[in-house]
């Protein structure tokens, strides 16, 4: 930090903390060991705001702020577990797993999903929404990887690390609502698409079981989305 | 372009309008135009080349009462004549100085007329939308112009402030705040958006002023691009409105003839043009990070503000991005002064507001009225109640993102604040009327339908939220809803409110929540009863009788 740096003091959960002012909420409760939860933020990666999971309440806004993108400020009263904060997470999180077929059991990433692991985290004991079950393919056509719709949440971080850190942009989004999904390229074939590189960046940051790799099916396979932050501190030169 | 120049083609026109004895008006625009209102027009051509009366045949913007059209106005006679078909124009020709055609004569002295006060709408149906000069002669440029030699930007954001005017789109910001916060942002490069990506169901008010008076549109954001330093503007248009797409086309080429757009506008070193972007079907693309990112060539999905456009908004610049109808009464403000608008409408609501009333009234069509004016007033004096002697049931302002306002309020002041406290928006401006014939649970279930498919999918409450909004309003207009699925709705209305990152997510909920308030009880007949008391849903139709 240099000698110039722009300072800010904040309050969250009742616990006096500092940080640079070009941080987020997010990284500064993080370095502080308060956990918030996330979906589609990744360290290493632009955030989008788009899961909602890490809304807090901030005093004096009435509307509750995403703690990926809202920047500390001075003076700030930030409280991040409130039992209303709780109610939506907790909502948030089975309208995911309402809206494609998430069945835990028959998944790759079962034991190693995060999808899994924030339901358990956040006290979730059932889904009261009931099941959309709508019907999506898989993609199977690359040699190595596979993607299977019906498990993936739409968190675009596939995207975003094809295109910002690999630079392929192979992925992106098509249609609209909950219409929407995930294609490589002009909507074709994984397996012939001519920009993908197989450098699986996007199987290692797929936070469940829709992104896999094929040779490596079976139950409990960590993906290892952490040489993210370690790439990007590589090329911008520090150490 | 100096101003005896401007004063010099005004004048021109004028004095070609005198040559001939008489101006017929015939809309062109998109309302008339669907009943063949240019067949009418080339029909009165013909007739009065052939008998060879001195008069002028017009195709001019809305005249406002769209279901009464085709319209036909003759001046300076002040003769207003309404259904006019093809087959009719040899007799209004043959009868010009006398009264013909007493069957289809439309009363200009109605409440319709008489209850409004046109600031927005002042040229509508009376000058050619395609021709500059017309608009010259209507006083047009003349705020620029004033603007150009007279006034410092920051004397024009004053004079805003002053008036009062607050974003037409729908929230309500403060324009001369939001102007003031964009010339403040940096001296480098920024852009001017003019938003006309209207597309709330029921909703044409930017259409209409962009068919019948554009001019007026290009003039207010050449006046915002001064006032906050911007040298480049976009226009960002729904392509489902080809009418409006064409004759922007036309003004730009118009205004840039004359010297309007362009290097060194009227002589000055001011310079400005305007790029049309069409937009690709995309409901979402009204919310204006969205439309930003759209004219970036990305997918069009907002993305969490701050930082605001006026700060950081396309390609990261400050950029000022105002609706239609907000640019529109910019060039009135600055020509009358703003103290002169702010004396129109309520305390904290200034001016005035066109409204596209529609539904079950018995005038539809586009109206401008003193923000203030009451529902009733409104729908009963201006729209002349609800036909077919039925009984009114509710209101819908604001599109989806509004609600539904039932008899009690009908004596409420329209303004931004006084329909929020309500359940509902004053929006952009689409007031739909219904009377005992509509369902309200239907209603609610039409609307949620809207935003479910026009949701980008981007955040979580908004995408899976409103699908399952949806679902629970079927199962209810089915007739086979629970008390549980009502709680269920509730509760979900409440998260999605609070938790989706745009406001098409954050106002999704509204219609069902303000049904939910005034007419809980139709909800309770569906799940009770299992019936519709407006008979509209079709219950029973399930396809099977989910847990």
């Amino acid at each position: 930090m240099s000698p110039a740096a722009d300072v800010k003091t904040l309050i969250i959960n009742g616990t006096d903390i500092s940080a640079r002012a070009d941080q987020t909420i997010l990284e500064a409760a993080t370095e502080h060991d308060i956990r918030i939860p996330t979906l589609c933020h990744l360290g290493g990666l632009s955030d989008v705001g788009a899961c909602r999971l890490c809304l807090v309440e901030v005093k004096g806004s009435n509307r509750l702020l995403p703690a990926c993108v809202t920047k500390v400020a001075e003076g700030m009263e930030v409280t991040t577990e409130t039992e209303r904060l709780a109610k939506y997470r907790r909502m948030i999180l089975g309208l995911l797993f309402a809206e494609r077929n998430h069945v835990c059991s028959i998944c790759v990433a079962n034991g190693a999903c995060q999808l899994q692991s924030l339901a358990e985290s956040q006290g979730m004991t059932h889904v009261e929404f009931p099941y959309r079950f709508p019907s999506l393919s898989m993609d199977a056509t690359h040699e190595r990887f596979a993607i299977d719709h019906n498990r993936c949440i739409l968190c675009t971080r596939c995207v975003r690390v094809c295109s910002e850190i690999e630079g392929a942009h192979t992925w992106d989004v098509r249609g609209r609502g909950v219409q929407s999904l995930i294609i490589s390229d002009l909507n074709q074939p994984w397996g012939t698409s001519e920009t993908c590189t197989s450098c699986g960046k996007c199987v290692q940051v797929c936070p469940t079981g829709a992104l896999f790799d094929k040779g490596k099916v079976g139950s409990k396979v960590r993906k290892n989305p952490d040489f993210l932050p370690y790439l990007n501190m590589m090329r911008e030169g520090r150490s | 372009m100096s101003p005896e120049e401007l004063q010099q083609i005004a004048d021109e026109v004028r004095e070609a309008r005198e040559k001939s004895a008489r101006q017929i008006h015939v809309c062109v625009a998109a309302g008339c135009l669907s009943l063949h209102s240019d067949k009418l027009k080339d029909a009165l051509e013909k007739e009065a080349a052939a008998a060879g009366t001195p008069c002028q045949v017009k195709g001019t913007g809305c005249m406002g009462l769209c279901s009464a059209g085709p319209l036909v106005a003759v001046e300076p006679d002040g003769l207003l004549y309404q259904h006019v078909g093809a087959q009719d124009a040899g007799e209004l020709i043959r009868g010009l100085g006398g009264e013909p055609l007493r069957d289809h004569v439309c009363s200009r002295e109605q409440p319709f007329f008489k209850r409004q006060v046109n600031v927005v709408l002042e040229n509508s149906g009376r000058i050619d939308p395609e021709k500059i000069e017309d608009y010259i002669a209507a006083d047009g440029y003349q705020a620029l112009l004033r603007v150009l030699t007279e006034m410092k930007p920051v004397d024009v954001i004053h004079e805003i402030a002053l008036s009062g005017l607050r974003g037409r789109g729908g929230a309500g910001y403060p324009t001369g705040l939001k102007w003031e916060t964009v010339a403040k942002a940096g001296t480098g490069s920024k852009y001017v958006i003019c938003n006309a990506d209207e597309g709330d169901p029921g909703a044409f008010m930017d259409r209409s002023v962009l068919e019948s008076d554009p001019q007026r549109v290009l003039e207010g954001m050449i006046i915002g691009a001064y006032a906050v330093g911007a040298n480049h503007g976009y226009i960002y248009v729904r392509a489902e409105y080809p009418l409006a797409v064409k004759r922007l086309g036309t003004s730009l080429r118009e205004a840039r003839r004359m010297g309007f757009l362009g290097s060194n506008i009227c002589g000055t070193t001011f310079s400005f043009d305007i790029e049309l972007r069409l937009g690709a079907g995309a409901f979402v693309c009204g919310e204006e990070t969205a439309l930003i990112a759209s004219i970036e060539g990305r997918r069009g999905a907002p993305r969490p503000r701050p930082p605001y456009p006026a700060q950081s908004g396309l390609w990261d610049l400050p950029t000022l991005i105002n609706n239609v109808e907000t640019f529109a009464n910019v060039p009135p403000i600055v020509r009358n002064g703003g103290a002169w608008y702010s004396k129109m409408g309520t305390a904290k609501s200034k001016g005035t507001k066109v409204f596209a009333l529609t539904g079950k009234v018995k005038n539809t069509g586009l109206i401008e009225v003193p923000i203030g004016m009451t529902l009733r007033e409104i729908i009963f004096d201006i729209g002349g109640g609800v036909p077919d002697g039925r009984k009114f049931k509710a209101v819908q302002t604001g599109g989806p993102s509004g609600g539904c306002i039932p008899e009690q309020f009908l004596d409420v002041p329209v303004d931004y604040d006084s329909l929020v406290q309500l359940g509902s928006i004053m929006g952009s401006g689409g007031m739909i009327v219904m009377d005992d014939t509509s369902c309200m649970v239907n209603v609610a279930r039409y609307f949620m339908e809207f935003c479910m498919t026009e949701s980008c999918g981007k955040c979580i409450p908004c995408r899976a939220g409103t699908a399952q909004m949806y679902e629970l309003l079927t199962r209810i207009s089915q007739g086979v809803g629970t008390h549980r699925d009502l709680d269920l709705l509730v509760e979900l209305c409440d998260m999605v409110k609070f938790t989706s990152l745009c406001g098409l997510g954050q106002s999704a909920p509204n219609p069902a929540l303000s049904t939910l308030k005034y007419f809980k009880d139709e909800y309770l007949e569906h799940i009770e009863l299992q019936r519709c008391p407006a008979g509209v849903c079709e219950i029973g139709t399930a396809a099977e009788v989910a847990p």
